[in-house]
């Protein structure tokens, strides 16, 4: 079976948070098509600020609870809460690990969709972040299910968030800020649901590199 | 982009420094840089009003901390939601141990941040119930009220919580007016420009010129209509046949009206539009029990106003009516 050694969590902090800064004038251009604007800049933020806190060596469970920590009790927005809620559900599920297996991250994706959609009142289809989030884990779900290897997971997972992100183009939405544009939110893309498809990616892509035998 | 300003992602710390400084009178800062307080909260015995919202609308929000108004507010990022620690922190600073009313608007960050806050104040033993304001008529239609954005109402929402808090209401009581006072309150906004958040650096909306937006939303969320710039007169009648409707508001009611200008708008204007709102009022019948006519409830540099007509009984008058002292309101006793 392969795993991920836990011991690069600032590593994988220091990617997150490179992915977010390169987009983040892209997520606030998105925001601003249906909302306020302020997306990508306020995502940014919190993402830099966890990384300079986050110490050489520390484990992805306190890299991504330090990120949790930083996005829920800062940046605020809805984004804060969502996706720090998010981050610090992963961080306990993966606590006093050595290793993040194909398994082990399942349970830190089901837990990070658990809070979300506690938090919020969204539905698939309605076009928020949860549009890449549910089909990327039911796609991850079903690759473990059949026995592929955990890159074969994170590939798939990889694929149906960009198919999820995509998909909300087309979508009106119905939840947030957005919702009141009603018919005239369609022709864009959700910016939270292109920032889950930026972290998922930027997780299967990571994981994929550092995998070894375990 | 014209604006003075130090650092774009600096302006709210900014903002924060010189606003405590000049109004020490008023407000105090606490342990968490997003949380002022009044100078004396919290009052033991009294209800604490806290209330929390995005930067950029200045009065609102922090500019009704102040007597007989709010405790504590919580501050965001530019038209962002404070954080859910920036809401705790508040309701800490609030609680005088008999609960904590938080008067907010309704957004989808705000509903998350303030939905964990009161989980944390909960585990604290401290009490804290809602109102959410929903009076901007154009941003849903009326059967899902629930669904509409909070905007200008807002303001008559704290003066009258905060009221019924100054006059000795229990926490029911406190968030039974100020649910009274928002389900009673309809709002509209026109904007004739967009607005810039600082750290984006431009308009991420479009108004041309020469156009404006009927029920343009307090952040630029668009409206239902984009038409030609017409006089005052016209905007004002427009207004009014979107909200009077709603609610309904009928021949014989007493009402507020607020109107406030979106920020770059000047007072002047406000004026010109107040004066047809009075007199198609008045040709329905409808009394103006109280006015409050000027920048209320902005949305940075944006031009534009907003109308608010709130209906009273005799519960509601006397709140309205109580003095008041805060940055954004100073109101005396009615003479």
């Amino acid at each position: 079976m392969d795993a991920v050694s836990v011991d690069r969590g600032k590593a994988l902090l220091e990617r997150l948070a490179q992915i977010i800064h390169a987009n983040a004038a892209y997520l606030s251009e998105l925001d601003g098509a249906v909302g306020d604007g302020d997306h990508g800049i306020n995502m940014d933020k919190g993402f830099g600020k966890a990384l300079e806190r986050t110490a050489e060596g520390a484990t992805l469970a306190v890299a991504l609870r330090t990120l949790g920590n930083t996005l829920l009790t800062e940046i605020g927005g809805a984004m804060g809460p969502l996706y720090g809620s998010f981050f610090l559900e992963m961080a306990a599920a993966c606590d006093n690990r050595a290793e993040v297996d194909t398994a082990t991250f399942r349970a830190m994706l089901e837990a990070a969709l658990a809070v979300v959609q506690d938090l919020g009142s969204a539905k698939v289809g309605d076009k928020t972040l949860l549009d890449t989030l549910v089909p990327a884990i039911e796609a991850y779900r079903a690759a473990h299910e059949a026995g592929a290897s955990f890159a074969e997971c994170l590939a798939q997972m990889r694929s149906a968030a960009e198919r999820g992100k995509e998909s909300t183009r087309d979508l009106v939405a119905k939840i947030g800020r957005a919702s009141r544009l009603g018919e005239r939110s369609r022709g864009h893309l959700d910016a939270g649901a292109t920032s889950c498809f930026l972290i998922l990616s930027t997780f299967a892509e990571f994981f994929s590199q550092h995998l070894q035998a375990s | 982009m014209q604006r003075i300003i130090n650092d774009p992602n600096r302006v709210v710390d900014d903002m924060l420094k010189g606003f405590v400084q000049a109004h020490a009178d008023l407000v105090a800062p606490t342990d968490n840089p997003r949380v002022l307080r009044y100078v004396k909260a919290p009052v033991a015995g009294k209800v604490g009003i806290v209330t929390g919202g995005g930067s950029g609308h200045k009065p609102a929000f922090i500019g009704y901390i102040g007597r007989n108004m709010c405790d504590a507010v919580a501050v965001g990022e530019i038209f962002t939601s404070p954080a859910a620690q920036a809401f705790y922190d508040a309701f800490k600073a609030a609680n005088g141990g008999a609960g904590v009313a938080c008067l907010y608007g309704n957004y989808a960050g705000d509903n998350m941040n303030v939905k964990l806050a009161r989980r944390m104040a909960e585990a604290d033993g401290i009490t804290v119930k809602t109102v959410v304001a929903n009076d901007d008529v154009p941003s849903a239609p009326k059967e899902e009220r629930e669904k509409r954005r909070g905007v200008a109402g807002e303001v008559l929402m704290w003066k009258v919580g905060g009221a019924k808090a100054a006059l000795g209401g229990t926490l029911d009581e406190v968030i039974a007016a100020a649910q009274k006072a928002i389900d009673n309150t309809r709002s509209i906004g026109v904007g004739l420009t967009p607005c810039t958040i600082p750290a984006v650096g431009k308009p991420n909306f479009t108004i041309e010129a020469g156009k404006m937006e009927m029920g343009i939303g307090h952040h630029g969320e668009p409206g239902i209509q984009v038409m030609d710039l017409r006089p005052a007169d016209e905007i004002a009648q427009m207004m009014l046949d979107i909200i009077l409707p709603d609610l309904p508001f009928n021949s014989g009611d007493e009402v507020v009206v607020l109107i406030s200008g979106l920020g770059a708008t000047p007072v002047m204007e406000l004026y010109i539009l107040y004066n047809k709102v009075a007199q198609i009022l008045a040709a329905q019948g409808i009394r103006i029990y109280r006015p409050y006519v000027g920048n209320y409830f902005t949305s940075l540099e944006m031009m534009g106003a907003t109308v608010t007509v709130m209906k009273l009984d005799d519960e509601l008058k006397p709140l309205i009516d109580l003095e008041a002292e805060c940055m954004g309101l100073r109101q005396f006793g009615r003479g």
